[in-house]
Protein backbone atom coordinates (compact mmCIF):
# COMPACT_ATOMS: atom_id res chain seq x y z
CA UNK A 1 0.00 0.00 0.00
CA UNK A 2 0.90 3.30 -0.96
CA UNK A 3 2.38 6.28 1.69
CA UNK A 4 2.19 9.35 0.89
CA UNK A 5 5.01 11.47 2.96
CA UNK A 6 5.37 14.78 4.38
CA UNK A 7 7.09 16.40 1.79
CA UNK A 8 4.77 14.99 -0.94
CA UNK A 9 7.28 12.13 -2.09
CA UNK A 10 4.83 9.02 -2.17
CA UNK A 11 6.53 5.80 -0.80
CA UNK A 12 5.67 1.62 -0.47
CA UNK A 13 6.42 0.31 2.80
CA UNK A 14 9.21 -2.42 2.74
CA UNK A 15 8.10 -5.67 3.05
CA UNK A 16 9.31 -9.15 4.33
CA UNK A 17 10.46 -11.11 1.55
CA UNK A 18 9.92 -14.75 1.78
CA UNK A 19 12.62 -15.32 -0.93
CA UNK A 20 15.15 -13.31 0.82
CA UNK A 21 14.43 -15.67 4.43
CA UNK A 22 14.69 -19.13 2.71
CA UNK A 23 17.86 -18.11 0.92
CA UNK A 24 19.26 -16.88 3.79
CA UNK A 25 18.05 -19.93 5.71
CA UNK A 26 19.50 -22.14 2.92
CA UNK A 27 22.80 -20.36 3.11
CA UNK A 28 23.28 -21.06 6.50
CA UNK A 29 22.08 -24.45 6.57
CA UNK A 30 24.70 -24.95 3.19
CA UNK A 31 27.31 -23.05 5.75
CA UNK A 32 26.93 -25.45 8.56
CA UNK A 33 26.80 -28.63 5.94
CA UNK A 34 30.06 -27.30 5.07
CA UNK A 35 31.38 -26.90 8.46
CA UNK A 36 31.04 -30.41 9.48
CA UNK A 37 32.43 -32.20 6.56
CA UNK A 38 35.40 -29.44 7.19
CA UNK A 39 35.43 -30.81 10.84
CA UNK A 40 34.88 -34.15 9.58
CA UNK A 41 37.78 -34.67 7.10
CA UNK A 42 40.24 -33.01 9.31
CA UNK A 43 39.38 -35.63 12.25
CA UNK A 44 39.80 -38.52 9.34
CA UNK A 45 42.91 -36.51 8.23
CA UNK A 46 44.54 -36.77 11.50
CA UNK A 47 45.92 -40.35 10.90
CA UNK A 48 47.62 -42.35 13.75
CA UNK A 49 48.48 -41.27 17.22
CA UNK A 50 52.08 -40.17 17.46
CA UNK A 51 54.70 -40.06 20.53
CA UNK A 52 54.31 -36.85 22.76
CA UNK A 53 50.77 -36.21 21.96
CA UNK A 54 48.38 -36.72 25.61
CA UNK A 55 46.76 -40.20 25.19
CA UNK A 56 42.97 -39.83 25.88
CA UNK A 57 41.14 -40.47 28.93
CA UNK A 58 39.28 -44.21 28.17
CA UNK A 59 37.25 -46.92 30.53
CA UNK A 60 38.18 -50.44 30.26
CA UNK A 61 35.48 -52.66 32.39
CA UNK A 62 37.31 -56.23 32.17
CA UNK A 63 35.73 -59.54 31.51
CA UNK A 64 35.98 -59.75 35.52
CA UNK A 65 34.39 -57.08 36.39
CA UNK A 66 37.05 -54.58 37.20
CA UNK A 67 37.02 -51.19 35.92
CA UNK A 68 40.66 -48.84 35.02
CA UNK A 69 40.61 -45.31 33.29
CA UNK A 70 43.64 -43.95 32.72
CA UNK A 71 43.08 -40.67 35.07
CA UNK A 72 43.05 -43.66 37.79
CA UNK A 73 46.45 -44.81 36.66
CA UNK A 74 48.20 -41.60 36.67
CA UNK A 75 51.70 -42.30 37.92
CA UNK A 76 52.15 -45.63 36.46
CA UNK A 77 53.30 -46.59 32.86
CA UNK A 78 50.21 -48.19 31.39
CA UNK A 79 50.89 -50.67 28.73
CA UNK A 80 47.16 -50.38 26.30
CA UNK A 81 47.26 -53.60 23.61
CA UNK A 82 44.19 -53.85 21.72
CA UNK A 83 43.65 -57.14 20.20
CA UNK A 84 41.38 -59.76 18.71
CA UNK A 85 41.15 -63.73 18.92
CA UNK A 86 40.89 -64.17 15.04
CA UNK A 87 44.14 -61.93 14.57
CA UNK A 88 46.83 -64.23 13.58
CA UNK A 89 49.73 -61.51 14.49
CA UNK A 90 48.30 -60.82 18.08
CA UNK A 91 48.80 -64.68 18.56
CA UNK A 92 52.51 -64.35 17.80
CA UNK A 93 53.29 -60.79 20.30
CA UNK A 94 50.65 -62.83 23.08
CA UNK A 95 53.29 -64.53 24.75
CA UNK A 96 55.70 -62.03 24.67
CA UNK A 97 53.51 -59.54 26.34
CA UNK A 98 53.12 -61.83 29.06
CA UNK A 99 56.66 -62.80 29.71
CA UNK A 100 56.82 -58.77 29.84
CA UNK A 101 54.00 -58.22 32.14
CA UNK A 102 55.51 -60.82 34.57
CA UNK A 103 58.50 -59.04 34.44
CA UNK A 104 56.96 -55.75 35.89
CA UNK A 105 54.19 -56.93 37.80
CA UNK A 106 56.21 -57.77 41.49
CA UNK A 107 57.34 -53.53 41.01
CA UNK A 108 54.03 -52.23 40.43
CA UNK A 109 55.06 -49.72 38.77
CA UNK A 110 53.26 -50.85 35.39
CA UNK A 111 49.55 -51.72 34.04
CA UNK A 112 49.45 -54.04 31.22
CA UNK A 113 45.56 -53.78 29.45
CA UNK A 114 44.30 -55.80 26.97
CA UNK A 115 41.63 -54.55 24.57
CA UNK A 116 39.74 -56.84 22.95
CA UNK A 117 38.33 -55.40 20.11
CA UNK A 118 35.15 -56.66 17.60
CA UNK A 119 35.32 -59.73 19.29
CA UNK A 120 32.68 -62.19 21.19
CA UNK A 121 33.23 -63.29 24.38
CA UNK A 122 33.71 -67.05 23.95
CA UNK A 123 36.20 -66.29 21.48
CA UNK A 124 38.08 -64.03 23.70
CA UNK A 125 38.13 -66.47 26.36
CA UNK A 126 39.52 -69.17 24.50
CA UNK A 127 42.24 -66.73 23.32
CA UNK A 128 43.51 -65.93 26.66
CA UNK A 129 43.19 -69.37 28.28
CA UNK A 130 45.37 -70.80 25.36
CA UNK A 131 48.23 -67.97 26.17
CA UNK A 132 47.77 -68.15 29.56
CA UNK A 133 47.77 -64.29 30.20
CA UNK A 134 46.78 -62.86 33.34
CA UNK A 135 47.09 -59.33 32.87
CA UNK A 136 43.44 -57.51 33.06
CA UNK A 137 41.85 -57.66 29.60
CA UNK A 138 38.36 -56.60 29.00
CA UNK A 139 35.80 -55.75 25.65
CA UNK A 140 36.36 -52.29 23.74
CA UNK A 141 32.75 -51.61 24.29
CA UNK A 142 31.40 -49.82 21.16
CA UNK A 143 34.75 -49.86 19.61
CA UNK A 144 35.64 -46.90 21.96
CA UNK A 145 39.03 -47.32 23.02
CA UNK A 146 40.18 -48.05 19.45
CA UNK A 147 38.54 -45.17 17.97
CA UNK A 148 39.78 -42.81 20.72
CA UNK A 149 43.48 -43.77 19.96
CA UNK A 150 42.79 -43.58 16.08
CA UNK A 151 43.56 -47.43 15.94
CA UNK A 152 43.65 -48.70 12.32
CA UNK A 153 44.07 -53.01 13.14
CA UNK A 154 45.21 -54.95 15.51
CA UNK A 155 47.52 -55.72 16.94
CA UNK A 156 48.05 -52.27 18.16
CA UNK A 157 49.86 -50.79 21.50
CA UNK A 158 50.22 -47.88 23.00
CA UNK A 159 52.71 -47.40 26.12
CA UNK A 160 52.06 -44.24 28.05
CA UNK A 161 54.08 -42.37 30.48
CA UNK A 162 53.06 -41.17 34.21
CA UNK A 163 52.30 -38.14 33.18
CA UNK A 164 49.22 -39.81 30.51
CA UNK A 165 51.80 -38.86 27.50
CA UNK A 166 52.51 -41.52 24.98
CA UNK A 167 55.28 -42.45 24.88
CA UNK A 168 55.74 -45.68 22.23
CA UNK A 169 53.33 -46.66 19.72
CA UNK A 170 53.62 -49.66 18.15
CA UNK A 171 51.39 -50.51 14.91
CA UNK A 172 52.56 -54.44 14.47
CA UNK A 173 53.55 -57.23 16.43
CA UNK A 174 56.48 -56.97 19.05
CA UNK A 175 59.40 -58.76 17.64
CA UNK A 176 59.99 -60.53 21.47
CA UNK A 177 60.10 -59.20 24.93
CA UNK A 178 63.20 -57.57 24.94
CA UNK A 179 61.61 -55.01 23.06
CA UNK A 180 58.71 -54.32 25.06
CA UNK A 181 60.87 -53.94 28.23
CA UNK A 182 62.87 -51.73 26.36
CA UNK A 183 60.03 -49.61 25.50
CA UNK A 184 58.31 -49.50 29.11
CA UNK A 185 62.16 -48.60 30.83
CA UNK A 186 62.22 -45.69 28.47
CA UNK A 187 58.55 -45.01 29.51
CA UNK A 188 59.93 -45.56 33.69
CA UNK A 189 62.80 -43.27 32.85
CA UNK A 190 65.33 -46.27 32.82
CA UNK B 1 -10.19 -112.82 39.25
CA UNK B 2 -6.80 -113.42 39.36
CA UNK B 3 -6.35 -112.45 35.55
CA UNK B 4 -8.17 -109.45 35.98
CA UNK B 5 -5.42 -108.53 38.69
CA UNK B 6 -2.87 -109.00 36.35
CA UNK B 7 -4.03 -107.06 33.84
CA UNK B 8 -4.37 -104.37 35.89
CA UNK B 9 -0.88 -104.57 36.68
CA UNK B 10 -0.15 -104.62 33.20
CA UNK B 11 -1.96 -101.80 32.30
CA UNK B 12 -0.87 -100.06 34.91
CA UNK B 13 2.92 -100.91 34.22
CA UNK B 14 2.24 -99.87 30.57
CA UNK B 15 0.50 -96.36 31.37
CA UNK B 16 3.63 -95.78 34.04
CA UNK B 17 6.40 -96.42 31.36
CA UNK B 18 4.64 -94.42 28.79
CA UNK B 19 4.10 -91.53 31.81
CA UNK B 20 8.17 -91.87 32.63
CA UNK B 21 9.55 -91.94 28.86
CA UNK B 22 7.07 -88.56 27.96
CA UNK B 23 8.75 -86.75 31.11
CA UNK B 24 12.40 -87.77 29.70
CA UNK B 25 11.43 -87.07 26.43
CA UNK B 26 10.63 -83.70 27.38
CA UNK B 27 13.70 -83.10 29.58
CA UNK B 28 15.94 -84.32 26.98
CA UNK B 29 14.41 -81.68 23.80
CA UNK B 30 17.28 -80.62 21.85
CA UNK B 31 17.73 -76.66 21.65
CA UNK B 32 16.00 -75.23 18.51
CA UNK B 33 17.82 -75.32 15.40
CA UNK B 34 18.37 -71.88 14.47
CA UNK B 35 18.92 -71.97 10.17
CA UNK B 36 21.32 -69.87 8.17
CA UNK B 37 18.25 -68.10 6.79
CA UNK B 38 17.38 -66.72 10.39
CA UNK B 39 20.68 -65.99 10.74
CA UNK B 40 21.38 -64.22 8.05
CA UNK B 41 18.04 -61.94 8.03
CA UNK B 42 19.83 -60.54 10.92
CA UNK B 43 23.20 -60.40 9.72
CA UNK B 44 22.07 -59.13 6.35
CA UNK B 45 20.86 -55.84 8.44
CA UNK B 46 24.97 -55.09 10.33
CA UNK B 47 28.16 -55.01 9.31
CA UNK B 48 31.08 -55.79 10.63
CA UNK B 49 33.77 -52.84 11.60
CA UNK B 50 36.54 -55.11 10.25
CA UNK B 51 35.30 -55.00 6.50
CA UNK B 52 32.97 -51.52 6.76
CA UNK B 53 31.74 -52.01 3.15
CA UNK B 54 30.46 -56.08 3.65
CA UNK B 55 27.23 -57.02 4.70
CA UNK B 56 27.84 -59.19 8.06
CA UNK B 57 25.65 -62.04 6.08
CA UNK B 58 27.89 -62.32 3.37
CA UNK B 59 31.53 -61.09 4.70
CA UNK B 60 33.73 -64.11 4.61
CA UNK B 61 36.02 -62.95 7.60
CA UNK B 62 36.58 -64.99 10.46
CA UNK B 63 35.43 -61.92 12.51
CA UNK B 64 32.18 -62.22 10.71
CA UNK B 65 31.97 -65.79 10.85
CA UNK B 66 32.34 -65.36 14.48
CA UNK B 67 29.68 -62.45 15.02
CA UNK B 68 27.13 -64.92 12.83
CA UNK B 69 27.43 -68.10 14.98
CA UNK B 70 27.06 -65.15 18.08
CA UNK B 71 23.39 -64.29 16.74
CA UNK B 72 23.14 -68.16 16.02
CA UNK B 73 23.45 -68.86 19.80
CA UNK B 74 21.52 -65.83 20.67
CA UNK B 75 18.62 -66.63 18.67
CA UNK B 76 18.83 -70.14 20.49
CA UNK B 77 18.19 -68.69 23.99
CA UNK B 78 15.17 -66.77 22.67
CA UNK B 79 16.82 -63.01 21.98
CA UNK B 80 14.31 -61.19 19.25
CA UNK B 81 15.87 -59.61 16.51
CA UNK B 82 15.48 -56.24 17.91
CA UNK B 83 17.38 -57.36 21.37
CA UNK B 84 20.37 -58.80 19.48
CA UNK B 85 20.38 -55.74 17.23
CA UNK B 86 20.60 -53.80 20.81
CA UNK B 87 23.73 -56.04 22.28
CA UNK B 88 25.71 -55.63 19.25
CA UNK B 89 25.25 -51.62 19.48
CA UNK B 90 25.86 -51.75 23.06
CA UNK B 91 28.77 -54.35 22.19
CA UNK B 92 30.35 -53.03 19.22
CA UNK B 93 28.80 -49.44 18.62
CA UNK B 94 25.84 -47.69 16.78
CA UNK B 95 27.79 -48.01 13.37
CA UNK B 96 27.63 -51.64 12.94
CA UNK B 97 23.69 -51.26 11.98
CA UNK B 98 23.29 -50.94 8.15
CA UNK B 99 20.57 -48.36 8.87
CA UNK B 100 21.64 -45.97 11.72
CA UNK B 101 19.48 -44.67 14.56
CA UNK B 102 17.89 -41.53 14.03
CA UNK B 103 20.27 -39.89 16.69
CA UNK B 104 23.11 -37.12 17.50
CA UNK B 105 23.99 -35.78 13.93
CA UNK B 106 22.63 -39.19 12.25
CA UNK B 107 19.63 -37.71 11.96
CA UNK B 108 21.47 -35.23 9.16
CA UNK B 109 21.15 -38.39 7.04
CA UNK B 110 17.00 -38.53 7.32
CA UNK B 111 16.66 -35.44 6.60
CA UNK B 112 19.17 -33.48 4.35
CA UNK B 113 18.18 -35.91 1.25
CA UNK B 114 14.37 -34.90 1.22
CA UNK B 115 15.02 -30.71 2.35
CA UNK B 116 17.55 -31.35 -0.91
CA UNK B 117 15.21 -32.92 -3.11
CA UNK B 118 12.63 -30.39 -2.12
CA UNK B 119 14.87 -27.65 -2.78
CA UNK B 120 16.20 -29.08 -6.06
CA UNK B 121 12.34 -29.09 -7.33
CA UNK B 122 11.54 -25.70 -6.28
CA UNK B 123 14.82 -24.45 -8.07
CA UNK B 124 13.70 -26.41 -11.07
CA UNK B 125 10.12 -25.38 -11.11
CA UNK B 126 11.41 -21.26 -10.99
CA UNK B 127 13.75 -21.76 -13.57
CA UNK B 128 11.00 -23.66 -16.09
CA UNK B 129 8.69 -20.40 -15.00
CA UNK B 130 11.41 -18.05 -15.84
CA UNK B 131 12.59 -19.72 -19.37
CA UNK B 132 9.13 -19.77 -20.82
CA UNK B 133 7.68 -16.29 -19.08
CA UNK B 134 10.37 -13.80 -19.59
CA UNK B 135 9.57 -10.64 -16.89
CA UNK B 136 8.41 -8.03 -18.40
CA UNK B 137 10.55 -4.89 -18.19
CA UNK B 138 9.47 -2.43 -15.89
CA UNK B 139 8.19 0.92 -16.99
CA UNK B 140 11.52 2.85 -15.94
CA UNK B 141 13.77 0.22 -18.27
CA UNK B 142 11.55 0.99 -20.74
CA UNK B 143 12.24 4.74 -21.23
CA UNK B 144 14.77 5.92 -23.13
CA UNK B 145 16.81 8.63 -21.44
CA UNK B 146 15.05 11.25 -23.72
CA UNK B 147 11.92 10.07 -22.18
CA UNK B 148 12.82 9.96 -18.84
CA UNK B 149 14.27 13.86 -19.09
CA UNK B 150 11.21 15.39 -20.51
CA UNK B 151 9.04 17.54 -18.04
CA UNK B 152 6.16 16.75 -19.28
CA UNK B 153 6.49 12.98 -19.35
CA UNK B 154 7.58 13.80 -15.60
CA UNK B 155 4.71 15.37 -14.77
CA UNK B 156 2.18 12.66 -16.06
CA UNK B 157 4.40 10.53 -13.98
CA UNK B 158 4.19 12.26 -10.73
CA UNK B 159 0.13 12.49 -11.01
CA UNK B 160 0.14 9.15 -11.93
CA UNK B 161 1.87 8.16 -8.36
CA UNK B 162 -0.54 10.78 -6.65
CA UNK B 163 -3.75 8.76 -7.86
Amino acid sequence: MAVEMKDGAVRTPVQANPMRWGRLIAWIGLAGLLLLLFFGLLKAQKGQMKVGEKAPDFKLTTFEGKTYTLADLKGKVVVLNIWASWCKPCEEEAPYLETAWRYYQPQGQVVFLGVAWTDTDKKSFEYLDKFSITYPNGPDLGTRIYQAYRATGVPETYIIDPDGVLVYVKISPFSGPAEIQQAVDKALGK
Amino acid sequence: MKKKIWLSCLLALTLGLILIGAAAAQEATPPPTITDDQVNAIASQMYCPVCENTPLDVCPTQACAEWRELIRDELAQGWSEQEIKDYFVQRFGARVLATPPATGLNWLVYVIPPIAFLAGAFLLYKALVSFRRPEPQSTAEAMTPEMSDDPYIERIEEELRRQ
